[in-house]
Order: structure tokens, then C-alpha cells, then sequence
């Protein structure tokens, strides 16, 4: 019988889940490995039996803890995609900040009808078996991942620093042109996808385990740096990661 | 007298939670309701203290199935802030990232979200191999969609290359050739696409009911990019005026923002931008409208679906014209991690584009240091809740004789007509009926 997966969302963007549409013709070859139970955002039938939930989007309120529970009670494997699910991701920049303003800024004088709180990986909510990384997750690794757990095996995720593989690339150090790069602490598994484009490393993966903050300073006092700067980047996809060191 | 209670908890097949809830007694209807439980994130007040080349990465997050329109709504914000302008090459391949998304939004929800309902399935996975040519096809257009995202932005979701001032990298014109190589061979794809949907186009109710539609509009073209705004009612307005038209208001069952101009409701989307500007569609698109009797002014919402099949085809058309036009003057190629010259200011700047679900607006305002003080984001989907459920309430009593089943889906499929895109709004649909 093939496993049965279903799909969730909470706070995000619904680009992870976006990633499994834009699998194209390897959706056919999905649906040949598992059956699809529920998705709310593309298919009407529901179901509560499962074996695998993937879960996207971080828990930013007291109210979605019991959703979270229910979907832990309900499958084997409970896997995180994507940052927002599995390090708190962007919606932790709101964490810095006074809650009731942040409301007060959105709603106006109506902010207390909205609920909130510091948003979090649902790991802080709920126990969680396996992870997908990125914003967005990348359809590779979702697959690596998927076939991973279908053979009983746990999945292999980097846990060495972007650099190495943006090294590998053969890209000009951000820092070397005058820009700030979070790749030295973000965990690997994008292949640098972001500088190859002419960019910077923002983090979205977020921290490897054990970061090496002192070369990281180093870096920074090569380049002429400042700890604001750091810490004004790392708070993009960081926060829940940094508030819990 | 019928008595119903119905509560569609997170109406499915479309992009985030919301919930219908209808309550009727003795054949009367007491509730009638549109509303949406998604937890809000608050990215006007996220962005607050950030740096001006970090908001268009921020607000991207705002939606994954829309994030290179509000990746370009926001870059238009920071560029009017800070007095940047851009060159006409970098404004072309802005246009082409814009059509990407749009066909792939478009193509993602016709196909994968719409055409089931069509069909009497709950999802495309029995089409898959009930039907697996259609299927293919819609797979194959909407693949191309994200390479040509790929090839402009960098990415399909989440773009990289876009920037405040322009690109950090650009595509070549070798590839832009390949691509548009490939938009022609696709155009046998859109005619199957567009048969089948004519095919079961009369399971489209017939249901109309007079609005206002707004959406951007410009004399050169189809405007998606830029434009001035416009509406059915009170005809054109500068971009500057947007907040008189937008009167953005709060109800307490929804986390979702709503607005209203001069009616107690708008719509904006491809419908909207169909009616306001149906003379700039390009000739293979205006055929496609023909084929379903398609003219504005149009009041029936369920043909949003058919608006957004015409500018797919638009989208096609108009991309080869754009690569067209690209490689008649010569494309200017520039350095590697480019990064435009950009003297930051303090000022405010606002950027409205025309995405997949209608006009969005990001308004901003800098310090002379470049950090964001305030920030304003209005979301298409936000302009049409009221809309839609104003239609709900309109045509719930045409069809409350039907089976409950029937008004259910009736109902859904009227959500799902707007394509709602709720992460975008908050981010959630649900019907309850209660």
C-alpha cells in the first residue's frame, strides 16, 4: 500500500507548497510513490488518515497549537517545509518588536481583535521528524527527502556553511565586493543559489549547528564590518533561531 | 421553507484559509458570509527598520504564488523614493517577469484549482489519469511559465535577480531567443487548453451582477507594469490618488482587510483589467475572447476564469513582441553582481502593478538614511472580499431551490472564481454553513 501524505499550512507564503506544483511532470511520478490525502490547496477531499504531514508555515498564535497537535496525533512523520516551518523563518522579524504596536501599525485601533504571538518553527510546538530547508524549499531536496522516508532512511542535509559550496561555484565573495553575506553561518543545501544570481546569501536556511562565530568575526573585521550589520541580517531569517541561543 | 446551515471550513483549491458560512431558516436568509480566520503576519510592520535593498526581498515572503509582483511592486516603491529610473531594456525584461508569473498563476489555477470543478472531480490528481493528455498540457505551459521565470528572475519563486535600480544578472540574448522559440511552439497548447475549457464552458453559471472594477490602464499598451488607475465608474486617476479609491476597512470576523470606493464593494483582477483595457489585448487574445462571447463591460464574476485564459494567451503574444523587441536594438549586456549607483534619500515612494489577482499597491516611506519608516501594502485580494461576498449574497437566493451539495459547490466555485490568494491578504478560505 503506498503511504499516505497529507499537506498544511500556517503562517507563510504557501511557496513551499508551491514547489510540488512546479515539480511538473515529476508530480506523475510522486503520485506513483504515495497517495495524496489531503491538500487543501488544491484538492476538496479531506481525509485524517495519514502517514506523512508536511507542514509549511510558522505558528504565530496560541489558537493554531491545537491544529498543530491534531496533525502530530494524526501522522507517523511529521515533516517541516520550508523556513518559516522549520527555523521561524521571515515572520520572526516581528519577534524584535513590541507586539501590541505591531498589531496597533497593521489594525489601527481594531489591533486587539488580531491575535498574535512571537512566531516560531512548529519544532517549538510540536515534535518533528524531518526538515526541509529554504525559502523556498528547493524541489530537489523536498524529493530527496520524500524518497528518504519512504525507504525508512533519515535524510541528509548539509550541515556545513554555504561558502563551501559557493566556493565550489567559483562565485566573487559577497564581502569581497563590498556587501554583507550571511553564507558563512547559513546551513548549505541550496547550492548558493542566491549569490550565483548576483546576489548575497540572506540566510533563509538558517543556522548551521554549531556556527563558527569567531571566524565569522574575523570575516568581519577583514572587511571593515560592523556587528550591527550582522545582527541586522541575521534577524531577517534568524530570529527564533537567535533568541533561543 | 428550506432551513440550512452550511459552514465550508477552509474552502479548498485556493492559495490560503478562508470560510463561507450561510445560515438560512423558513427559506430566508439570515447569514450569508465571507470571512477569513488566517493568522495575519504583519509585514507593514516587519519592514518597519529595515534597509531599502532588503524590502523587496521582505515583502516577496508576502506570497509565494505572487511574489515576483509584489517583488516588483516593492522595487517600484524604493525606486520612486529614491528617484531611481530605469532603462528601457531592464523595463522590458520587468514586463517579461511579470507576464511569467501571471501565466503561471493563471495556468496553476485554470488548470490544477478550476478545470476540477469543471470536470465533477475534487482535485486534477483522477484527471492525471482519467485525462492525461489535458493534464500533460496544462503541465507543459505551466512549466514553461517557470522557465521563463527562471530564466528573468533567477528563480520561480522568490526571484533573485530583480533589484532596486534594475538586475544584478541578466539573461542572454541567446536564451531569450530559446525561450521565445519556445513560446511559439506553445501556442498549439493554448488552443488545447482553451477548447477544452470552451468545451465546459456552460457549466460556468450564468450570474452577473453589476460592480465596479478597477484596475491600471495605459495608452501604449495592456497595462500590467505600469499605469494610471482606472475605474468603470469614475474613469482615470494618477497612482498618487490610490488610497482615495482603496478606503481600506476592518471587520471583526476577518483578518483579512477589505476595501470599497464608490459602490460598497470593487473588483480588481483579470476581469477588471479585461474590461478597462480589452482594446490593448493582443489580436491572438481578442480571438480567444470571441471564442467564449467574451466583451466588456462584463458583469459575471465566474468569467474572471476565461479573463485569465485571455491573458495567458496575451501574456504569449506578448512576450515574443517583447524579446522582439529586445533583440532589434541589441542587448546591453553589463558586469557580473551588478549593482546599479543608487544615492539613497528620504522621501516616500509608491509602486502599483498588476498582478495575477488584481492591483497591488506597496507604499513606503524612507529617512535619509534609507530605513524604512512606514510602510502600506494593499493586496488584490484584500479589494475583493467584499466583492465577493456581495455576489455570495446575490446569488445565493437564485439558487437556493438547488440541493445543498449544489449550493455548496455553487458557492465555492464563485470563491474560487476570484482566485483568491489569502496568504497574500493574511493569508486563508473556508464555507461555513452555520
Amino acid at each position: 500500500m503506498k503511504p499516505k501524505v497529507a499537506f498544511f499550512d500556517f503562517a507563510g507564503c504557501e511557496g513551499d507548497q508551491l514547489q510540488i506544483a512546479n515539480l511538473e511532470e515529476e508530480i506523475l511520478a510522486l503520485l506513483g510513490q504515495v497517495e495524496i490525502v489531503a491538500f487543501r490547496e488544491v484538492m476538496k477531499e479531506h481525509s485524517d488518515d495519514y502517514d506523512i504531514a508536511f507542514v509549511e508555515g510558522s505558528c504565530t498564535r496560541l489558537l493554531d497549537e491545537d491544529r498543530l497537535k491534531q496533525i502530530r496525533k494524526n501522522a507517523k512523520l511529521v515533516v517541516a517545509i520550508g523556513s518559516c516551518a522549520a527555523i521561524g523563518g521571515i515572520n520572526s522579524l516581528k519577534n524584535y518588536k513590541d507586539l501590541d504596536d505591531v498589531r496597533k501599525t497593521v489594525y489601527g485601533d481594531q489591533g486587539k481583535l488580531f491575535d498574535t504571538y512571537a512566531a516560531r518553527p512548529i519544532d517549538a510546538v510540536i515534535p518533528v521528524d524531518a526538515y526541509v530547508y529554504g525559502c523556498p524549499m528547493t524541489k530537489d531536496e523536498f524529493l530527496q527527502v520524500v524518497k528518504s522516508l519512504l525507504l525508512g532512511k533519515r535524510p541528509e542535509i548539509p550541515n556545513y556553511p554555504v561558502c563551501v559550496e559557493c566556493k565550489k561555484n567559483e562565485n566573487i565573495c559577497a564581502f569581497d565586493r563590498g556587501q554583507y553575506c550571511v553564507g558563512t553561518v547559513t546551513r548549505a543545501g541550496c547550492n548558493s543559489c542566491c549569490v550565483n544570481e548576483g546576489t548575497i546569501c540572506w540566510g533563509c536556511r538558517g543556522l548551521v549547528d554549531n556556527p563558527n562565530e569567531n571566524s565569522h568575526k574575523e570575516v568581519l573585521i577583514k572587511y571593515g564590518q560592523t556587528v550591527d550589520d550582522a545582527i541586522a541580517k541575521f534577524r531577517l531569517y534568524f530570529g527564533w533561531q537567535e533568541a533561543k541561543r | 421553507m428550506k432551513d440550512m446551515d452550511l459552514e465550508v471550513h477552509y474552502v479548498t483549491r485556493v492559495e490560503g484559509h478562508g470560510n463561507i458560512y450561510v445560515n438560512v431558516k423558513k427559506g430566508v436568509i439570515e447569514r450569508c458570509e465571507w470571512a477569513i480566520p488566517e493568522a495575519p503576519r504583519f509585514f507593514e510592520a516587519m519592514v518597519v527598520g529595515r534597509q531599502w535593498n532588503e524590502l523587496h526581498h521582505i515583502t516577496s515572503r508576502i506570497c509565494g504564488i505572487c511574489s515576483i509582483g509584489h517583488t516588483l511592486a516593492s522595487l517600484k516603491a524604493t525606486e520612486a523614493a529614491m528617484g531611481i529610473q530605469l532603462g528601457d531594456q531592464d523595463l522590458k525584461l520587468r514586463k517579461l517577469a511579470l507576464h511569467a508569473e501571471n501565466m503561471q498563476s493563471h495556468i496553476l489555477h485554470l488548470g490544477f484549482l478550476v478545470l476540477p470543478d469543471l470536470m465533477g472531480v475534487g482535485s486534477v490528481i483522477p484527471l492525471a489519469s482519467s485525462h492525461p493528455e489535458e493534464v500533460k498540457t496544462v503541465l507543459r505551459l505551466h512549466k514553461l511559465a517557470n522557465e521563463m521565470s527562471n530564466l528573468i528572475c533567477g528563480r520561480t519563486t522568490h526571484p533573485q535577480r530583480l533589484i532596486p535600480g534594475g538586475f544584478a544578472k541578466l539573461p542572454t540574448i541567446k536564451e531569450l531567443a530559446r525561450l521565445r522559440a519556445k513560446l511559439k511552439e506553445s501556442i498549439p497548447d493554448l488552443q488545447a487548453v482553451a477548447g477544452l475549457i470552451k468545451k465546459l464552458a456552460s457549466k460556468l453559471p450564468d450570474f452577473n451582477r453589476e460592480t465596479e472594477f478597477i484596475a491600471l490602464t495605459k495608452k501604449e499598451e495592456y497595462a500590467l507594469y505600469d499605469g494610471d488607475l482606472a475605474s468603470t465608474d469614475t474613469g482615470k486617476a494618477p497612482i498618487g490618488e490610490y488610497l482615495s479609491h482603496t478606503n481600506e476597512y476592518i471587520i471583526p470576523i476577518s483578518t483579512a482587510k477589505r476595501a470599497k470606493h464608490v459602490r460598497d464593494s470593487y473588483m480588481v483582477g483579470a476581469l477588471a483589467r479585461f474590461n478597462l483595457n480589452y482594446d490593448k489585448l493582443s489580436p491572438m487574445a481578442k480571438q480567444a475572447a470571441a471564442l467564449f462571447g467574451l466583451k466588456p463591460v462584463c458583469h459575471n464574476p465566474f468569467m474572471n476564469n476565461i479573463a485569465q485564459l485571455v491573458e495567458t494567451v496575451h501574456t504569449v503574444e506578448d512576450s515574443i513582441k517583447l524579446i522582439d523587441e529586445i533583440e532589434a536594438v541589441g542587448m546591453q549586456m553589463q558586469p557580473d553582481y551588478y549593482r546599479p549607483d543608487i544615492k539613497v534619500k528620504a522621501g516616500r515612494g509608491i509602486g502599483a502593478v498588476e498582478v495575477p489577482r488584481g492591483i497591488l499597491f506597496h507604499d513606503y516611506m524612507y529617512n535619509q538614511r534609507g530605513v524604512c519608516t512606514k510602510a502600506n501594502c494593499i493586496i488584490p485580494t484584500n479589494q475583493n472580499h467584499a466583492n465577493i461576498e456581495l455576489d455570495m449574497k446575490a446569488l445565493l437566493p437564485k439558487i437556493l431551490d438547488k440541493p445543498e451539495k449544489e449550493i455548496e459547490l455553487n458557492l465555492e466555485m464563485l470563491v474560487r472564481a476570484y482566485d483568491p490568494c489569502i496568504s497574500c491578504s493574511t493569508h486563508y478560505v473556508n464555507v461555513h454553513f452555520v
